[in-house]
């Protein structure tokens, strides 16, 4: 892989950005708000790509992260009163905490036993929220209410419920996140995060502490997965238990997969080919799920290292 | 053409760069908006569209097939009949897949893509819950079929209604003084450990108590639990009811164990036919049912006192006596809930008339008069009963069926009164900004 100068990375991925910035004013109103939660969404993907993707660890319990950011937000707003600045970052918090200890426990064990151990947490997880019932509104969930999804800055304030704010405020989130993203895995640390991927045990010989480092990584994925958790909750006003079931561990690692595992922009492509191409075809029958299936099965045959992953093998050597 | 100072003399046109994109986002916002040639109909003489949210995958699936076929037969009545306000009815359908996140988004797209009038015919709670905040923030009516308290406890919003099938809370309330008086007086809830068993849990207790009965014990079953017996000992001996709520794949093991524990000396046995629409009540392992009780919404067998409105309505739906497909007997009905697709669709029709609906622009008006409705005739547009309506909670109040197992079917033995279900309101959703 050839390394791509710095303002060329930018450039592209600012060109993204302000690709989707200009979308917002042309697209039809039904897409503009599908797009507004595909970036919610893309982020989430971006969080799980950052350990799946560059440190090599497959995780089947990410829904538990976005959970948390999810909860952590919707409850401080529905049963503590809080404001949606406070609770967006107390989501973040609940994600980070936890990645922490899931971090220090899971990260004894590696492959397959990381995969178990991860999906049993967030297993667990799931079903606490279903026994904690009173709280958490159990599998029903709950209403995130309206008048409370209000940014106020002084005397104006910003409805998260109008269509152009969240799209903006989707939008300001997947920025910040791309960006972030694309500094950690161009900076010395993301060098040894592909290192430890890639032969763990020559990081170490290497004077790498690896364990110090996936476990960074494990908090950054998580925290991210827990922004775009909390900003779901108070963008569009719902917390429920199937957004922590194995599915949502599922999906990530799908958008991933066909995005392009290791690329900083896979992860939306992913999300956006996945959603409309589920969008699409469930108006057609009710048996989408198998034009998924086959959609999955012509990408891996043809795109085997996801959509990016396989134009960066095969054309852009530069992509980050 | 030879037009040369109309529309068609585009010689003196300069296309700057601007314009190019402009027409280019004009173009690709048409293109992905199927059906925008109708939109410029003149709105007189275009249908009434209404947007169906159905499970037609998922856990949901059974149900959401049956809320189709039902929905269809309304609105070939209601067309038949000259539509609503002149216009003719028609249905769009989108699938949400059972799913809370899915069925937001397809409220979004009903709203801004097929620019429906109004969203219907909702039934998993998740997803009605899900969906709500979708339905208010586009200021959508949204009227559900979902028997779950959520519409009643005022928790969600102005624009979602449920005025074609009763709550549960209600429904619960109802059964009370039936099993207190025939059934038995120290009382055993089996449930599952998830929201539709709390609902259960905590609104039987009272009512039994106000009845003179109790809840003697109260054991939930983890949803994941695929065998029962173990749980059986936790009943205690004195038991004279077991009310027994179980839904999913399991509640034919959970029968079939609980025969095998009681053997003939059974408890009075009382459940919700949740737990068995669109399942055949003479399926094997289902025996040990025979002489126990059901809720049942509307009766799934045809019964020798059915009112000529049921009649019809049974026979426009396609459900033979028994309740299945007709020409398909395995393919039974989810005849209890079901109903609430026809009469909802009556409600609305009814609303829209009151209001003067016209178009989207209307739906303030459409929601007001909703809420100004109060009771509903049994008849042909409510073959289930009567009802009253509570604009404040958005919640009609109806009667409620019990039925024996006899002879391989269910024959009903009592119905309740509208009142048994009344209950205090717990908000008021008027107080609520359109």
């Amino acid at each position: 892989m050839s390394e791509a100068s710095p303002a060329k990375a930018y450039a592209l991925h600012l060109g993204v950005i302000a690709l989707l910035f200009v979308l917002s004013f042309v697209l039809p109103d039904y897409y503009h708000g599908l797009l507004a939660r595909i970036m919610v969404l893309a982020v989430f993907a971006m969080g799980y790509n950052m350990l799946f993707g560059y440190v090599g660890l497959l995780s089947l319990g990410h829904a538990m992260f976005f959970g948390a950011g999810l909860y952590g937000a919707g409850l401080a707003v529905i049963q503590l009163g809080w404001s949606v600045p406070l609770a967006f970052l107390g989501g973040i918090a609940c994600g980070a905490v936890l990645a922490l200890v899931i971090g220090l426990l899971a990260l004894r064990t590696t492959g397959v036993a990381f995969m178990i151990v991860t999906m049993m947490f967030a297993q667990v997880f799931y079903l606490l929220i279903l026994y904690f019932a009173t709280w958490t509104g159990g599998d029903q969930g709950q209403v995130v209410p309206q008048p409370a999804r209000v940014l106020n800055f002084g005397t104006t304030s910003l409805d998260l419920t109008n269509p152009t704010v969240r799209y903006m405020s989707a939008l300001a989130l997947f920025s910040l996140v791309l960006l972030v993203t694309l500094a950690i895995v161009r900076s010395r640390y993301g060098r040894v995060l592909v290192a430890i991927r890639e032969n763990e045990e020559r990081t170490k010989m290497l004077g790498y502490d690896t364990f110090s480092n996936k476990l960074i990584a494990v908090v950054v994925s998580g925290t991210i997965c827990a922004a775009s958790g909390a900003a779901y909750a108070l963008l569009f006003g719902y917390v429920g238990s199937s957004f922590a079931s194995v599915q949502y561990s599922i999906l990530p690692l799908l958008w991933v997969l066909l995005g392009g595992a290791a690329t900083t922009l896979g992860p939306l492509i992913g999300t956006v080919f996945m959603y409309y191409v589920i969008d699409v075809t469930s108006g057609y029958t009710s048996a989408y799920l198998l034009i998924v299936g086959v959609a999955l099965i012509l990408l891996v045959l043809f795109f085997p290292k996801g959509i990016l992953g396989t134009a960066r093998q095969r054309w852009l050597g530069w992509l980050p | 053409m030879a037009d040369k100072n109309g529309f068609f003399d585009l010689s003196k046109t300069a296309l700057t760069r601007r314009t190019a994109l402009k027409g280019l986002a004009a173009g690709a916002g048409l293109a992905v908006a199927p059906g925008f040639v109708r939109y410029s109909q003149a709105q007189s003489s275009a249908p009434i569209k209404i947007g169906f949210q159905s499970h037609r995958t998922g856990i949901g699936a059974a149900y959401g097939r049956w809320y189709e076929k039902t929905t269809a037969a309304a609105v070939k009545a209601i067309n038949a009949a000259g539509g609503i306000n002149g216009r003719q009815v028609e249905v769009i359908i989108e699938d949400d897949g059972t799913d809370p996140g899915r069925g937001a988004e397809v409220v979004g797209k009903f709203a801004t893509q097929h620019k429906t009038d109004i969203v219907f015919g909702t039934l998993f709670s998740h997803v009605v819950i899900g969906s709500a905040p979708a339905a208010g923030e586009n200021k959508m009516p949204y009227f559900v079929v979902s028997e779950g308290h959520h519409v009643a406890s005022t928790k969600l919003n102005r624009y979602v209604f449920q005025p074609g099938i009763t709550d549960v809370k209600s429904q619960i309330q109802s059964m009370a003084p039936w099993i207190a008086a025939n059934a038995g007086k120290k009382v055993t809830q089996i449930f599952p450990d998830f929201a539709f068993g709390y609902d259960h849990r905590d609104y039987l207790p009272p009512a039994l108590k106000a009845q003179g009965a109790e809840v003697i014990a109260q054991i939930a079953i983890p949803p994941t639990e695929s065998s029962f017996t173990k749980y059986f000992p936790q009943i205690p001996p004195e038991t004279e009811v077991i009310y027994h709520v179980m839904v999913g794949p399991a509640v034919l093991t959970f029968v079939k164990e609980l025969g095998e524990f009681y053997g003939s000396n059974r408890p009075q046995l009382f459940g919700f036919i949740d737990s068995l629409e669109a399942t055949d009540i003479n399926s094997p392992g289902l025996e040990f049912l025979d002489g126990s009780h059901f809720w049942e919404g509307s009766p799934r067998y045809a019964q020798a006192d059915d009112s000529e409105a049921q009649k019809a309505y049974r026979a426009a739906v396609g459900i033979d006596d028994n309740g299945a497909a007709v020409g398909d007997p395995k393919d039974v009905s989810t005849a209890a809930h079901m109903f609430g697709c026809w009469e909802t669709l009556y409600v609305v029709k009814k609303a829209m008339e009151d209001a003067g609906y016209k178009g989207p622009e209307d739906r303030a008006k459409l929601v007001e008069a909703t809420e100004a409705l109060t009771a509903f005739a049994e008849g042909p547009e409510h073959p289930q009963g009567a009802k009253t309506f509570n604009g404040k909670i958005h919640q009609c109040f109806g009667i409620q069926n019990i039925s024996k197992v006899e002879g391989g079917k269910l024959k009903v033995v009592h119905k309740t009164k509208i009142e048994d279900g009344l209950y205090e309101a717990e908000g008021d959703y008027t107080k609520q900004a359109l």
